[in-house]
């Protein structure tokens, strides 16, 4: 079978690239898109490490094949930052110690993201079941929720825009 | 997995000849959230991948002028959980729904997704067979209707035919003072699969029961809708004698294994204790309605 | 407890130096990276849990399209099963066996063989075409089949009392006379507990790529919890020298222990020497959990006896471990940790080795102690309750001190135990109400910590900046620390200070990231080389002061006269000494290497409150408090949070993780589906309380803390359920059905 040709739009830049037709998103990322941000823990959705969002949907791109991101918009942990500045999330992360190996890192932050758009004001319980689907074996979650949560709350002061769109 | 074909049509008609045309080694790709789990563990090797997002009524949900829902087969729990009416109409269906998998797997998995995989624990089955919801298959033959507690055949296998895709849900009507719920047992408090669903759609008038159904998930080879419990409830003011009557049919009806999930005698004394909180659930929000 | 302190960086909560990478995706884990010309091998793994390999045909899959390389055992160096060759705690004659199945196949997941090939479809294909003929033996997985009379034996050249037996080794520590302490005894309380085994659960997998070039010169990419490991033992198993072998530590996405050995490194090395291209390997998830260690399953008896006053005078305690296939279970954490924290004048613990058809333990946080702990806690607590006690009071009656000699040998000196169990008591969370079928619990632990190799290069920039280099990969924030220490011993501001892990080129030998010692031997070394660096700023600026370096003091990171006798000079800054270095004796940089001493145990004490659904069986951890001596936290946001690691770890342990097996004897859940490890919302905030006792044997006071807070959880959960319903539970995981089947029982 001759590979399948993808068009598409990762953290808003059109892309092509050529995948198998069994490749999943998160194989096609990690592979010819040379975007290694999002990780493999267990490929059958159960450790989120490779969320990322499509058409601002989070998912595990573990199970969604490459060949379904024709057309769709695509965004992955690369994508969050602008530039040089950090998002809100990924600063407060640093600040307050939010990881340890990081190897759920780009996963938790993405999943985050997702959440404080649909719910800027998320209560603890809330982020808790949000986050539920991304594991992390480091922390014991304590720090990475109230990095969420102070997040959440310094965006609504401040206002940050930029980042909620 | 080279061998594998991708294939995403916008119409229907093109995606069942193409995967009538494929036979057994055909799969609809829904959400994919068990298809590509079971393709990459090697249980499954498929040789044509048949994307149905593409089809607009596959994804489409729509309330219908009597009150009622469509539901397509490929719409995602975020989606149904998105709409604005859905989840006030059919809340039991919907938390069945947003109960399969994480938040990232809720953005992608489907109610018909989740009734094709024929898992006799998959959440938003029992809740479906409460809600009495029908499903519009369609095949090389034309369209048919079926009870969606009919569809399961046992572990993994569906009564659809060969060729046959499963295009929608239809939900009925509510009569005033109807509601629903879904509850499960699961050993964590995400990310587990069912040890025992069970999902309760009810109709009060006067605080008395004069409707209800009852799924039960992951007690036997298939989600069973269990009358005799309903039966109990129905025409009661679901008072203790009432609910321990339908906890003991709901346990009677259990046909369970012991599995690496839970034991046959945990699975029969859950499905008692589950039936009673889901039906108080679903009395108290029909009460509001 | 925080101890006052001029301290300017060493106590802050700096951002850790490889936070950036992490938080934006670009940090590079094991299976990060790739190399031009690079394909990719797999590994063919035994179906049975006991077999012998009468024949392995790999022909079919060398003639496969695509296919570069084929290994199996025939590859791999021997190591004679009758001679042991250690390689620190780890014996060659199993791991060259752990790596490959050689005589026999000794669990399900066991290696058979390797291939590479220019896919993983392909690779994977050509698995399925190696024919193994084997001859499927009977076996035995749980402790209790493993050492009955007619189990089927592992390795017969193992002999347990004069016969071949499943007992690989028995550890015994002794103190008094426990016979004659018995006698004192005025209350007795003797338990049987079994823990299931649970595995480490790093989110990262196993994963390595290999370049061989044709004259040998190797080059390894890989996570592990010590790189130099990782050269040493591929060097073992592939007859390469060590000095052919350069071992690049990657990012370590989580370890846990789990990743103090090799499984794919040495296979990688021999099938790119093979091929000739560089070989990347990845385990799947079902890999890691069917093939890699997880700790032991346990059995074991806790005898303890007091005074009617509380007062301990006997224990007695034997621990029977799973090893898996090859011995090596952790029997001197269950034996040597679980009496530690009480100063008791009899004692006995012994300890087995025991050897089942399970894929071989590897270390895990505390390795021994915690299965240790959780008979003793929970034996305590039932004590406590006898002696109508409350349980922190007769720990503290019994509390370890300094001058304790602790039955497993030390003289404890200033130890941290009675302010941990002070603190817990002192606690609101101690003494708050609970609700309906709520209950509370507390246990202690002890972890020994550890010392030993490490090595540093610290240098100066030319432009006054520094550059760290240590040998110790980065589990959880080690960088951040020694950043710290650092920049507080030059005077300076930690983000001038660069801490970089180094590669087995670059840094000299340094043991394992394991035992909690990290911290405590970089920082040693990371003190004596920037000590050096000082003293080498104070000479310059002395022979440009034209004073004796005695009269130079090094302070906010610049030389200054030590005082008014010496002269009045503008202080010479770092980057002004380091832009002069040139005509001033040339490069300023130190390195020290030492085998470090004077690690000192650390203590814990936690309390756990529950809440329990009697009609589900299901407990909740509803509030978590850990107070634990941590010597000196030198980044206390790292320190807290290897405490609330350890604590979830420990929630997992004791509520839903285990390892579940088929009658076929393989595992049943090997992926994060089933096999249960906590999520966001199964937890509560995990509190901390850190108490400084400073190690007087440390320049920073420090003691490893990353250990011991997973020691005391699970008999802490245990003891709440307890309380909560007034029925105890011998047996680990405390899951759902397993609590409604005891709770109508």
């Amino acid at each position: 079978m001759a590979k399948l040709h993808v068009s598409t739009t990762i953290n808003g830049e059109p892309m092509e690239f050529l995948c198998e037709h069994s490749d999943t998103m998160l194989d096609a990322l990690r592979g010819p898109l040379g975007l290694t941000g999002s990780k493999e823990g267990c490929a059958s959705g159960d450790c989120g490490a490779c969320s990322i969002t499509i058409d601002d949907r989070l998912i595990c791109s573990c199970l969604m094949l490459a060949a379904e991101a024709e057309g769709h918009e695509i965004r992955t942990i690369e994508g969050m930052a602008h530039g040089e500045k950090l998002h809100p999330l990924q600063q407060k992360f640093l600040e307050m110690a939010a990881l340890q190996c990081g190897i759920c890192t780009s996963g938790m932050l993405v999943a985050s993201d997702a959440l404080l758009r649909k719910n800027p004001r998320p209560s603890e319980e809330e982020v808790r079941f949000w986050l539920a689907g991304n594991l992390c074996r480091c922390t014991g979650y304590d720090k990475i929720v109230r990095a969420v949560l102070e997040t959440a709350a310094e965006m609504q002061e401040q206002g940050l825009k930029e980042f909620c769109q | 997995m080279t061998e594998l074909r991708y294939l995403a049509p916008s119409s229907l008609d093109e995606a069942i000849g193409a995967f009538a045309a494929a036979g057994s080694a055909a799969r609809i790709l829904a959400g994919g959230t068990d298809l590509l789990v079971q393709m990459r563990s090697g249980v499954l090797k498929p040789g044509l991948i048949v994307d149905i997002k593409k089809i607009a009524e596959m994804t489409a949900i729509e309330e219908t002028a009597d009150g009622g829902f469509h539901i397509g087969a490929a719409a995602s729990g975020m989606a149904l959980a998105e709409h604005a009416r859905f989840g006030k109409v059919w809340p039991g269906v919907l938390e069945a729904v947003n109960l399969i998998g994480s938040k990232q797997v809720q953005g992608r998995a489907s109610a018909g997704g989740n009734l094709c995989n024929g898992s006799p624990a998959g959440d938003s089955v029992p809740a479906m067979v409460a809600a009495g919801a029908i499903v519009t298959v369609q095949g090389p033959n034309g369209r048919r209707q079926m009870k969606v507690e009919d569809v399961p055949a046992g572990p993994g296998r569906t009564n659809l035919l060969p060729g046959e895709i499963l295009v929608s849900f239809t939900l009925p009507p509510r009569p005033k003072g109807s509601s629903d719920a879904y509850l499960r047992m699961i050993p964590r408090t995400e990310m587990d699969i069912a040890v025992v669903g069970v999902g309760v759609s009810l109709t009060l008038k006067d605080g008395v029961c004069t409707a209800a159904r009852i799924g039960l998930g992951a007690v036997a080879p298939t989600v069973l809708l269990v009358e005799a419990a309903a039966n109990a409830l129905i025409g009661s003011k679901l008072d203790d004698a009432a609910l321990n009557a339908a906890a003991a049919a709901c346990s009677a009806a259990c046909r369970p294994i012991d599995d690496k999930r839970g034991t046959i005698t945990y699975r029969t004394k859950v499905a008692g204790v589950l039936l009673k909180r889901t039906t108080a659930i679903a009395a108290k929000r029909a009460q509001e309605n | 407890m925080n101890v006052v302190t001029n301290n300017k960086w060493i106590g802050q909560r700096t951002i850790r130096p490889d936070g950036v990478d992490k938080v934006t995706g670009r940090a590079a884990f094991a299976a990060d990276t790739n190399m031009p010309g690079m394909i990719w091998g797999k590994v063919l793994r035994s179906p049975h849990p006991h077999a012998r390999i009468k024949s392995i045909d790999t022909s079919k899959a060398e003639a496969l399209p695509g296919v570069k390389a084929v290994v199996t055992a025939r590859d791999i160096v021997d190591f004679p099963v009758d001679k042991s060759v250690m390689l620190g705690i780890q014996d060659m004659r199993w791991m060259c066996r752990n790596v490959m199945a050689r005589e026999k196949a000794l669990f399900p997941g066991h290696p058979i063989a390797a291939v590479a090939a220019t896919s993983e479809a392909i690779a994977a294909k050509a698995c399925e075409l190696i024919e193994v003929d084997y001859e499927v033996l009977p076996w035995a997985i749980e402790i209790d089949d493993a050492i009955k009379p007619d189990a089927p034996i592992l390795h017969e050249s193992l002999k347990f009392e004069g016969k071949p037996s499943n007992i690989a080794g028995r550890l015994e520590v002794k103190k008094g006379d426990v016979a004659e302490g018995f006698k004192q005894a005025e209350v007795v309380v003797e338990r049987t507990f079994t823990t299931r085994p649970v595995h480490q659960g790093y989110i990262e997998p196993h994963a390595c790529l290999v370049s061989v070039a044709a004259d040998n010169k190797t080059t390894i990419w890989s996570s592990s919890q010590g790189q130099f490991m990782v050269r040493a033992m591929t060097a073992y198993l592939t007859g390469f020298p060590q000095s052919d072998i350069r071992a690049i530590p990657a990012e370590i996405g989580g370890g846990f222990g789990g990743k103090t050995i090799v499984y794919l490194e040495p296979l990688a090395t021999l099938l790119a020497k093979k091929s000739g291209r560089p070989v990347k390997m990845v385990m799947t998830r079902e890999e890691v959990m069917r093939a890699t260690g997880p700790t032991s399953g346990s059995k074991s008896t806790v005898k303890i006896g007091a005074k009617k006053d509380g007062t301990i005078v006997a224990a007695q305690g034997t621990f029977y471990l799973q090893a898996g296939a090859l011995p090596g279970s952790p029997i001197r954490g269950a034996v040597g940790c679980s009496f530690s924290p009480y100063d008791i004048p009899h004692v006995l613990s012994v300890g087995f080795d025991v050897l089942s058809n399970r894929s071989k333990v590897a270390a895990y946080r505390a390795p021994g102690a915690p299965i240790g702990a959780y008979a003793v806690e929970c034996v305590l607590d039932e004590l406590a309750e006898a002696l109508k006690m409350d349980p922190l009071e007769l720990r503290l009656k019994n509390a370890a001190k300094q001058g304790t000699k602790a039955a497993h040998g030390p003289v404890f000196p200033r130890i941290g135990y009675i302010e941990t169990l002070e603190a817990a008591k002192a606690h609101p969370h101690y003494t708050a109400p609970l609700g309906k079928l709520q209950g509370r619990g507390v246990a202690s632990g002890f972890w020994f910590n550890a010392g030993g190799e490490s090595s540093a290069q610290v240098n100066i920039t030319e432009d006054g900046n520094v550059v760290v280099t240590t040998g110790h990969p980065d589990i959880g924030g080690s960088r951040a620390a020694i950043a710290n220490i650092c920049a507080e011993l030059l005077g300076i501001d930690y983000r001038r200070v660069s801490v970089l892990i180094g590669d087995t080129a670059t840094v000299g030998f340094s043991n394992l990231t394991g035992g909690s010692r990290v911290l405590f031997a970089s920082a040693m070394v990371v003190t004596q080389s920037t000590d050096k660096i000082i003293a080498t700023l104070k000479e310059r600026a002395a022979k440009i002061w034209e004073i004796d370096p005695e009269a130079v003091k090094w302070e906010n990171g610049a030389a200054h006269p030590a005082s008014p006798n010496a002269g009045e000079f503008p202080p010479l800054t770092l980057a002004e000494l380091a832009a002069k270095a040139p005509a001033m004796g040339g490069p300023i940089g130190a390195g020290v290497q030492l085998n470090t001493e004077g690690a000192e145990g650390g203590f814990g004490t936690h309390i756990c409150d529950v809440e329990v659904d009697t009609e589900l069986g299901i407990v909740r951890v509803i509030r978590y408090t850990a107070v634990q001596d941590v010597g000196r936290a030198v980044h206390p946001s790292y320190v807290e949070g290897q405490m609330q690691g350890g604590v979830a770890q420990g929630i997992g342990w004791a509520l839903n993780e285990e390892y579940i097996y088929r009658k076929d004897g393989k595992v049943d859940n090997p992926g994060f589906l089933d096999y249960r490890m906590p999520v966001c919302s199964d937890l509560p905030m995990l509190d901390t309380v850190m108490v400084e006792v400073p190690n007087p044997k440390h320049p920073q006071g420090v003691k490893g803390v990353g250990e011991v807070p997973l020691v005391p959880v699970m008999a802490a959960v245990a003891n709440a359920v307890h309380n909560a319903l007034g029925k105890r539970f011998y047996a680990l995981p405390m899951s759902p059905p397993k609590v409604l089947e005891e709770l109508e029982g």
